[in-house]
């Protein structure tokens, strides 16, 4: 197996340009939304909004302002899939379409995927969904084709800031370590780095530098994997079917032994 | 805020809902009429036979419903065979894929168990279906098999829910457990009224209510230990959905067993408490569904 591979975004460096976007659906080949038809959010600059099947990579714009609008804070992310080393949708699958590939990376074979869409409620982080075209699950592949062949994918070619850094994982974690470090000798003492250690998920293969709470950018603080679920919910059930078989032996006995 | 709050909604609504509402009545009949079977000393066979009779034809459409709503129908076998290698597609871990399978043999019990009953009434009048007839030995064993499958039919659907990370679903752990003993109330309360029709002994109809009463009893205990294991996410039910949820918990619940004890005519059974489970069971599933797709 190849090193582990993944994504390193530092937002502080992000200007929202939106060119990551771009260049994923433009490589990846997805779809407009509504047939190319524009829509406007209506409640903020990002018309984007979210990651689903179409938009692999999204830069989240957090506007946040004061109510006369004197006074304001921009914060941008390039939003994508994390690659968790502890995946939940690939946990949940049914049909094995979710596979971990020789960079660590997840990817979903669209091939094998039938659109069941237990691997979109299974997400902690709301990536996945349908993609209208194909029918079918999809979400960043951390472009598995141009790995292949020894390129960096898109997103990171396009951004024009290095905000998006590509590599290994150790490297990653190496130059994170250092900007946050550097951040910290200048005062941003809110500075932290998201889901680079194995305490979440077993690590996320795309991290990120913060200046805020994890919330703010639209970042669960505590995310989980579904099978946390799975052996309590079974004990529960399979106590309940005892009991209900109880009370069927009491229901039904009974009667049997007046029939008599 | 709980983590759940920042996922996607994977869009299951109303073909989802249906299949949880029939998963429980399918498997859920043919439990209860494996149970009459087994415990009651001298069942009325006709009851026993409605049980089977409804059970499969229940369990096709949920195959039926599930396959219509993935957003590759053709692709439905992808669950049960690996489309790259053709190998058995199992994960056990995965609620999604061992229902697949359990709903795949319980199907084949619940064909049997059909075809059984159908000889019982003399057709078909094929030898072969007597080794299939609950009395002998190979359709005791085969009526016992269906009926654990059934069991969890009915209740897996609860712990697909919660093996997810969406809110509510994923934020207890009694969503299986609910599920199941909503099965069996709503089962019984079918046959309770398709027995009714094609008049059984009352005595049948009686313990079936028993069994109903104490089914739906276990229902609201389940239901208060899911309401408290959500916590601060329940106040997500302070709303319209939380309205529906109290109208089904009365509606659905309480008055069903008021009118079972109060009803003065025992040997007369009434229709309107078992409408009333069916339709608060289906209310269920459908405030449990919905208002975290909302979210």
């Amino acid at each position: 197996m190849a090193e582990p591979m993944g994504f390193f975004t530092d937002t502080t460096v992000c200007i929202g340009c939106k060119a990551c976007e771009v260049a994923c659906k433009e490589w990846n080949q997805l779809p407009a939304r509504n047939g190319g038809i524009g829509t406007l959010s209506g409640d903020s600059y990002d018309n984007t909004r979210h990651l689903d099947g179409i938009h692999w990579r999204h830069v989240k714009f957090v506007e946040q302002f004061s109510p006369d609008r004197r006074d304001g804070r921009w914060l941008m992310m390039s939003d994508v899939c994390k690659h968790c080393v502890r995946a939940g949708c690939m946990e949940v699958c049914p049909t094995g379409a979710i596979i971990r590939t020789e960079f660590d990376t997840v990817v979903i074979q669209s091939d094998a995927c039938n659109g069941c869409r237990d691997c979109i409620a299974a997400c902690p982080f709301g990536v996945i969904d349908i993609n209208p075209v194909s029918g079918t699950a999809q979400k960043c592949t951390l472009c598995y084709d141009r790995m292949k062949v020894g390129l960096e994918p898109a997103c990171a070619k396009a951004c024009p800031t290095q905000s998006i850094n590509f590599g290994t994982i150790t490297d990653l974690k190496k130059l994170a370590q250092a900007r946050l470090g550097q951040l910290e000798q200048s005062g941003e003492k809110r500075a932290h780095l998201y889901g680079d250690n194995e305490s979440m998920l077993g690590g996320l293969n795309s991290f990120y530098l913060l200046v805020d709470k994890p919330e703010v950018y639209g970042l669960p603080p505590d995310p989980k994997l579904p099978s946390r679920n799975l052996k309590p919910s079974a004990l529960w059930s399979t106590l309940g079917a005892v009991a209900l078989t109880i009370l069927g032996v009491f229901s039904f006995r009974e009667r049997g032994a007046r029939d008599v | 805020m709980s983590s759940t709050f920042f996922t996607a909604s994977p869009h299951w609504q109303w073909l989802i809902t249906a299949y949880f509402f029939f998963g429980g009545l399918a498997g859920g009949s043919y439990f209860v009429a494996t149970m009459m079977h087994v415990f009651a000393k001298s069942p009325d066979r006709r009851m026993v036979r409605v049980g089977y009779l409804v059970s499969f034809p229940l369990v096709c459409l949920c195959g039926l419903l599930l396959t219509v709503d993935l957003g590759r129908p053709e692709r439905f076998w992808h669950m049960l065979i690996q489309s790259e290698t053709l190998r058995p597609m199992i994960k056990t871990y995965s609620p999604m894929s061992s229902g697949a399978w359990v709903l795949l043999l319980f199907s084949g019990c619940a064909f049997l168990s059909f075809l059984a009953a159908l000889a019982e009434g003399g057709r078909p009048d094929w030898p072969i279906l007597r080794r299939l007839d609950p009395t002998a030995w190979l359709g005791r064993l085969l009526t016992v098999i269906g009926a654990l499958l059934g069991l969890y039919l009915a209740g897996y659907t609860g712990v697909l829910l919660s093996v997810t990370n969406r809110p509510i679903w994923a934020d207890t752990s009694f969503l299986g457990l609910t599920f199941l003993v909503s099965g069996a109330s709503t089962s019984a309360a079918l046959l309770i009224l398709l027995g009714s029709w094609i008049g059984v002994s009352p005595r049948s109809v009686h313990s079936l209510e028993r069994f109903d009463r104490s089914a739906l009893i276990l229902e609201v205990l389940a239901l208060a230990a899911l309401i408290a294991s959500l916590g601060r996410v329940a106040a997500v039910w302070l709303n319209g959905w939380g309205l529906l949820l109290a109208a089904m918990v009365l509606g659905g619940i309480a008055l069903p067993l008021v009118l079972a004890w109060r009803r003065p005519a025992p040997d007369r059974p009434g229709w309107i408490g078992p409408m009333l489970v069916l339709f608060g069971g289906l209310l269920l599933r459908v405030i449990i569904v919905f208002s975290s797709d909302r979210l």
